[in-house]
């Protein structure tokens, strides 16, 4: 089967006055129709900047500088403008980190949903895409009465609802849910999240779930990419990763979270995330890595295929092969 | 033993205009004490919608209760004058939930930080003042370098908050609302901002309220825990109690919807139903939880029950208890331990 989703060595760098900042370095990444797959990393380790690659709306100073990112077989870093824009949405779809504040308040819910259809199929029929729409609507466990309705007439959870309604309108190969859920209770999160997973196992989408809540990643996705530094550390298997992590990285991250049987353990990573103007030489993570050797300080390890169809890259487990 | 905070029967409704029959009550008959020699943690739960923040807008000063009244060492927050006034502003501190609306875009993050050095007298000289937003920005685990000079813009989320915290030490306060301050942090990062919570509650003596919706934090952090919904009291008690057996339907909900990192324990595995939260259900005037709860029967739906004791250090509001005592509403800090 070949993936819906292949991203091939993309590299991006933002040019600040302080020089060049790598925030995406030689990433490569597959993923199959109908998976979901989890992208966990702390803040500035190009989580958001790799969705925005792959929508390709990376603003200046920042620069996709190579790569190829494929969706169903088309390399949208090589359309030009006007059909970039076409395959946003209907291709592949992103719902930004606080979505649910994008909503117009001064325009209806439908108008805003109408607008998405118009500019990718200017001559549907009014009625047709006030049915789409509507549907778009039910299939989120909205009701249809919410097309008339204003922004804060909703919830919180209702109003990042129609957010996901707007992204599934036009039937996306790939959906790209940034933080999703960061600003709301767990009850609620609870009900969206299910939502979206209900949502994906009709279309048959493949979902990236961008976010730094390890316990969401565990209920929800089937796989998990770490990333640190700009680069992925680790691709496991949910299960994999939370009952066997590799790279050490990960198992710090795993470590930190808590949980009912270890009450007043704060078990933070030390060190921090380094700046991306000063990434480290060799491995990004060794100033931090409790297992750091001589070559983890020179060489960048290379992503290499574990039992398990894991990817890691690290070099504690490339001495013995 | 001198109280350092005491609400008295604290209610807060909010009203639409002069002519509308009912409003919202947010927090409704609330009633708590904070020993002065006693520091503690406490934490205040609930979902969105259910008085947390108005608990703590109250507390903080910036609203005033409709009825009822807020005592900070004895004396009525809303009618402190002059250097009290000054003194419960420095010695009560928050920590807010939205990291990106406390920052001025037109100015450096360091203002900040200059402003309550200058507004409170904190430092001697400006390299005094600076060796002191060092000092505080480090404790939280950010390079002065780094940070000092930059504009909000530039910085993460994470970066941001962890400067509120910092803000925070810098003044040494007594009472620390914190609301909600990991909600947008990074999960390596929380673990290191609880920790200096907690550092700052054992080596400076300092009382925090801890308004969250994460029990998974709440738990490792507090000693106690007040769970709200629409503004009144479900559940409290110790929290070692509340968390590994809760009692109350609403508090269930809660637990059983936290995102355990576990793929052996899945949402829902215990079968509790998950109801909509109805913005426009004003919960009528019995059990405010009663449209949502699995377990109602008609006498939910008349009275809202009282609190009754389930445990020695727990308190449910739920008539599933009817047979335990009755707990008074304004003695609630009598089952909250330290």
């Amino acid at each position: 089967m070949t993936p819906i989703l292949q991203i091939r060595d993309l590299q991006v760098s933002y040019y600040t006055d302080l020089g060049r900042a790598t925030a995406l370095n030689r990433v490569n990444l597959d993923l199959n129709a109908g998976e979901k797959l989890g992208l966990v990393g702390e803040s500035g380790s190009g989580k958001s900047t790799m969705a925005l690659a792959m929508m390709r709306m990376i603003k200046a100073p920042g620069r996709i500088e190579s790569g190829s990112v494929t969706v169903g077989g088309v390399d949208l870093i090589s359309l030009n403008d006007e059909e970039m824009r076409l395959a946003r949405l209907s291709r592949i779809a992103y719902i930004p980190q606080g979505a649910m504040n994008s909503l117009n308040p001064v325009m209806r819910i439908g108008a805003q949903m109408v607008d998405a259809i118009k500019a990718h199929i200017p001559n549907m029929s009014k009625d047709d895409m006030t049915e789409q729409c509507m549907q778009s609507l039910e299939s989120v466990d909205l009701k249809r009465n919410v097309f008339q309705m204003y922004a804060h007439e909703l919830s919180g959870g209702m109003k990042q609802r129609v957010c996901i309604a707007i992204g599934i309108l036009l039937k996306p190969q790939v959906i790209i849910a940034d933080e999703p859920t960061s600003a709301l209770d767990v009850v609620t999160q609870r009900q969206v999240m299910e939502t979206i997973d209900r949502v994906q196992k009709e279309m048959g989408t493949a979902v990236i779930l961008i976010g730094h809540d390890m316990g969401l990643m565990a209920q929800f996705v089937d796989k998990v990419a770490v990333m640190y530094a700009g680069r992925l550390t680790e691709v496991s298997t949910v299960r994999d990763m939370f009952s066997k992590p590799m790279h050490p990285y990960a198992q710090a991250l795993i470590k930190s979270l808590p949980n009912l049987s270890n009450k007043g353990v704060f078990q933070g990573i030390a060190g921090l995330a380094p700046s991306l103007l000063r990434i480290p030489n060799g491995c990004a993570f060794h100033p931090r890595c409790p297992q750091a050797m001589d070559v983890c300080k020179t060489t960048v390890p290379d992503v290499k295929e574990y039992e398990g169809n894991r990817l890691v890259a690290c070099h504690l487990y490339t001495e013995g092969a | 033993m001198a109280n350092l905070l005491e609400f008295r029967n604290v209610t807060k409704t909010y009203t639409r205009g002069y002519f509308a029959e009912a409003g919202t009550t947010a927090l409704a008959d609330f009633s708590m004490t904070l020993k002065e020699d006693e520091p503690t943690i406490m934490t205040v739960a609930g979902e969105s919608g259910s008085g947390k923040t108005t608990l703590a807008m109250l507390l903080l000063g910036f609203i005033d209760p409709t009825k009822g009244e807020i005592l900070y060492k004895g004396k009525n927050i809303s009618k402190l004058r002059g250097d009290d006034r000054l003194n419960y502003r420095r010695e009560v501190q928050a920590v807010f939930q939205d990291p990106f609306a406390v920052f001025n875009p037109f100015y450096t993050v360091d203002h900040l930080l200059t402003v309550p050095i200058e507004k409170f007298k904190l430092a001697k000289s400006k390299a005094d003042a600076r060796n002191k937003m060092e000092e505080a920005l480090s404790s939280v685990g950010l390079r002065p370098e780094d940070i000092l000079g930059r504009f909000p813009h530039q910085l993460s989320g994470g970066q941001r908050q962890r400067i509120n915290v910092a803000r925070a030490l810098l003044l040494k306060p007594r009472v620390l609302v914190a609301d909600e301050p990991v909600s947008m942090v990074d999960a390596s990062l929380r673990a290191n901002i609880l920790e200096s919570l907690r550092g700052l509650h054992r080596d400076h003596g300092v009382s925090i309220i801890y308004i969250t919706h994460d029990l998974t934090t709440a738990y490792h952090v507090a000693n106690s825990i007040v769970v709200l919904y629409k503004g009144g009291v479900m559940e409290a008690g110790d929290i070692d109690n509340v968390i590994q057996k809760p009692q109350h339907p609403y508090t269930r909900l809660l637990i059983d919807s936290i995102p355990w990192p576990d793929v052996d324990r899945r949402w829902g595995s215990d079968g509790m139903m998950v109801k909509e939260s109805d913005a426009t259900d004003k919960g009528g005037k019995g059990c405010r939880f009663a449209a949502r709860c699995p377990h109602v029967k008609d006498n939910c739906l008349h009275t809202p029950p009282p609190l009754y004791r389930v445990a020695e250090t727990q308190v449910a509001s739920c008539v599933l208890y009817d047979n335990n005592p009755v707990l008074p509403a304004t003695q609630l800090t009598d089952v909250l331990p330290v």
